[in-house]
């Protein structure tokens, strides 16, 4: 049995190996000089990132420098721009984009003789010739990290590690301190609202749950992550496990449960093999399993893995597919905090929203509210991508500005090209123009400007992307995922993206964008599930902000942005010195011209390939 | 397409699937994890491994074969070793990439969207890739090859079928 001495004795021995690391340590406490931290990552991994690990471990090995310097593989460090990406402490040098051949310069340099290697840092860690360390970096200073507190900060597959940065003592605090109701009045206090997106108050749920009569109940993680471009839970579950671990045994002491369930994504691997090496080593430990802490308290967590359908991120549809069904929605009520897993009561929360939890219960409700916004506590993390100079995960303050995070944490749109809009919330959410762009972000304020926070996803889009393409694009994955349960979803939302791809092919007419709103509202009031009610928010919102753009498509036949290929035509300008390259390598031969002299596409011909843009040497070929 | 599933050859991994359905026959849910454990074994879901687990978990097979074809990581029919897509897009098309399908076609004697029946080679027909310039085009798991010529394919397959390709980094 394991006892807070335990705890206590795990922490004074880790300490000296994370002091180069560790805010509130000391760096003459450290048994190392220096520690090597490398970002693991899914994105990082997929650059190689494990053979650079590898790599470090051989050269100081042969050199016979592992006793001073310790390599550290880590989680996501948020920054996937930069990947891979290491970090050197104590300094906190930031290198980015590095590879196999930088590692032994990186030995012999920096981890030899201090110097650092001022080519391979990241661009933003030095100006005017100062090095700044990464929390220095802008990216990070804005951030405010609560849910990724240890990610790219600790060993994700060493709980000791997360023990040193108090890990566990929050359940701890719970089990010996603290009633059940007063763990979930703790929560209600917070103002946690769900991160999945929804943003249904958590602890509210945890009330209901706990209320629900019932011999079993069960703890539900929901880790089915789905949206296109949303990686918030999996880098969660990638960097620091144990934070989801600890906060389901507390929703299982609060609500009465002591079976939980992770429900995760086959497609992520590595975040499956992390959350397993995390479950046994807490289960070796005692502090998951029988008896936790001497307190007679039993919990017991286990993985269940997806197989690839969008819709199982439905809670009722997780529920489903982890009884061994095919992942449709039920209908609600009954909610599942009644009747939910083998219709016992059944607590569902996101990753993100748990990572949250132990926190909450270890600093109070009181701490956590002041962060965010009244209606909105604490923190969000988002996936900022699309359009932006600084693509990665960022975790700010609810009530940040639009623009603080595209040009302070995101540093702006490449080229310099002007912002156009940002879309949250996936193919749930909406769009929120440059009007909006000062809006503090929050729940009440994102569904208000008719998008929504959804779980995190936030694609910066600029004057190049076509509004219709985008709602297209949206589209086309819902029509993929719809499960067919309910017809206003599987048969609207296929003729939805029928009408949207003709009037990108410019055949549409103004009878055309009465019908898509028309149908639009019909699918929002009549579907089921979640997935079918907001599917046409992404059309209903371009068409709110954007309907100039719809309307150039339908009247004019053009598209504003270049994008609709069918609305396109290539032509030559006078720029051309007719060097018959484009003539050259067009796939179907419909370029005509002399040498020397200017050349013609035939536009009926061309397939609009794109081709002689790309090799005219004179940027002579144009769209228009 | 059909694609017999040899049950004589694949004796000793049906009897690992025995065993392990064996232990989760009164775990709650356990299809899913079934599911994932066989299509691991054998690379697919034959309806002779369907029946085994329809059977071995006390689940009517009119369900196992609902699960197994609601979820788009279950496959009915095994994919090759080496996935070969040719894209069919409309640059590659006019360029003749349709005569590059029928080459492999003709040379492995496999249809579109199949197996050989050594589980080596599968083929697809993909949509635009995006390299028109190199049209045509075609990919073997992560690599690609442009600016085919058809009599150039059966070399490169070739190559695969030995195993001079694909270079394996260390």
């Amino acid at each position: 049995m394991i006892t807070m001495k335990d705890l206590e004795i795990i922490k004074k021995n880790t300490l000296p190996k994370i002091a180069l690391r560790h805010n509130d340590t000391k760096e003459d406490e450290s048994v190392f000089k220096k520690q090597v931290l490398i970002c693991r990552g899914t994105g990082c991994t997929s650059s190689k990132s494990d053979k650079i690990e590898k790599k470090f471990r051989n050269i100081l090995d042969e050199k016979g420098m592992t006793e001073d310097v310790d390599v550290v593989r880590t989680g996501c460090f948020g920054l996937c721009e930069a990947g891979p990406v290491v970090v050197v402490y104590p300094e906190g040098t930031f290198y980015s984009h590095i590879d196999l051949e930088d590692v032994e310069t990186i030995v012999d340099s920096d981890l030899t003789n201090n110097e650092v290697v001022k080519d391979l840092l990241y661009k933003g860690a030095i100006e005017d010739d100062v090095i700044k360390a990464i929390d220095e970096v802008q990216f990070y200073a804005k951030q405010e990290r609560i849910a990724l507190k240890n990610c790219g900060m600790i060993d994700p597959e060493c709980i000791e590690e997360y023990i040193a940065y108090d890990g566990y003592v929050a359940l701890y605090k719970a089990l010996t301190e603290m009633t059940p109701d007063e763990v979930t009045a703790e929560m209600k206090e917070s103002g946690l609202r769900g991160r999945g997106g929804g943003g249904f108050p958590a602890g509210l749920k945890w009330e209901f749950t706990a209320n629900a009569t019932g011999d079993i109940k069960y703890v539900l993680c929901n880790a089915d992550e789905g949206d296109p471009g949303a990686f918030m839970d999996r880098s969660i579950l990638e960097g620091d496990p144990h934070s989801v671990i600890e906060a389901m045994e507390l929703a299982g002491y609060a609500i009465g449960s002591e079976q939980g369930y992770v429900y995760i994504r086959a497609e992520y691997p590595i975040a499956v093999q992390r959350l397993q090496i995390a479950i046994d080593q807490a289960k070796e430990r005692g502090l998951l399993g029988k008896n936790i802490f001497g307190t007679g308290f039993n919990f017991d967590l286990e993985i269940r893995l997806g197989a690839g359908a969008f819709v199982c991120g439905e809670e009722t549809a997780l529920i489903a597919s982890i009884e061994g069904e095919r992942g449709m929605p039920r209908n609600k009520p009954p909610f599942p905090a009644n009747k939910g897993l083998w219709q016992k009561p059944t607590l569902i929360n996101n990753v993100e929203t748990y990572a949250n939890v132990p926190q909450i219960i270890r600093k109070g409700a009181k701490w956590f509210k002041t962060y965010g916004t009244e209606g909105s506590p604490g923190t969000k993390v988002f996936a900022l991508g699309g359009k932006v100079n600084n693509t990665g995960l960022v975790e700010i303050p609810m009530g940040t500005t639009l623009r603080e995070v595209v040009y302070d944490i995101g540093g702006g749109i490449p080229g310099g090209k002007k912002f156009k809009a940002v879309q949250t919330g996936g193919p749930s959410g909406g769009c929120i123009t440059a009007d909006d762009i000062d809006t503090p972000i929050d729940f009440e304020n994102l569904s208000a400007m008719g998008s929504m926070m959804g779980s995190g996803g936030m694609i910066v889009m600029d004057e190049e992307t076509c509004m219709v393409d985008i709602a297209r694009f949206y589209l086309d994955f819902t029509v993929e995922e719809s499960c067919g349960k309910c017809t206003p979803c599987r048969e609207g939302t296929k003729r939805m993206l029928e009408l949207l791809e003709k009037i990108s092919e410019g055949k549409g007419t103004m009878a055309d964008l009465k019908r898509l709103e028309s149908l639009a509202e019909t699918i929002k009031i009549s579907s089921l599930c979640g997935l079918g009610q907001t599917a046409p928010n992404p059309v209903l919102s371009t068409m709110k902000y954007f309907r100039e753009e719809y309307e150039a498509h339908v009247k004019d036949k053009k598209c504003p942005a270049g994008v609709c290929q069918e609305l396109l035509e290539f032509h030559i300008t006078d720029n051309c010195i007719g060097c018959t390259k484009c003539a050259r390598n067009c796939p179907v031969n419909c370029i005509d011209g002399k040498v020397k002299e200017k050349h013609i596409i035939n536009t009926e011909a061309c397939i609009k390939c794109g081709n002689c843009q790309t090799v005219c040497p004179v940027g002579a070929v144009i769209k228009r | 397409m059909e694609f017999k599933f040899d049950m004589e050859a694949n004796k000793e991994k049906l009897q690992k699937l025995d065993k392990f359905i064996e232990k989760r026959k009164t775990k709650k849910g356990a299809l899913m994890e079934v599911l994932h454990e066989a299509q691991h074994m054998f690379g697919y879901l034959p309806i002779e491994v369907q029946q085994k687990i329809s059977k071995g978990l006390g689940i009517p097979l009119a369900e196992v074969y609902g699960v197994v074809t609601f979820y788009a990581q279950f496959t009915l029919i095994p994919k090759g070793q080496y996935e070969i897509g040719v894209c069919l897009g409309t640059a590659c098309y006019v360029k003749g990439s349709q005569k590059v399908v029928d080459v492999i076609s003709e040379d492995l004697d496999l249809a579109v969207g199949s197996t050989t029946k050594d589980g080596k080679f599968s083929l697809t027909a993909t949509r635009c890739i995006g390299a028109c310039g190199l049209a045509p085009v075609m990919t073997i798991n992560e690599d690609v090859y442009g600016r085919l010529q058809p009599d150039e394919v059966k070399d490169i397959i070739n190559k695969y079928k030995t195993g001079e390709l694909p270079i394996v980094e260390d």
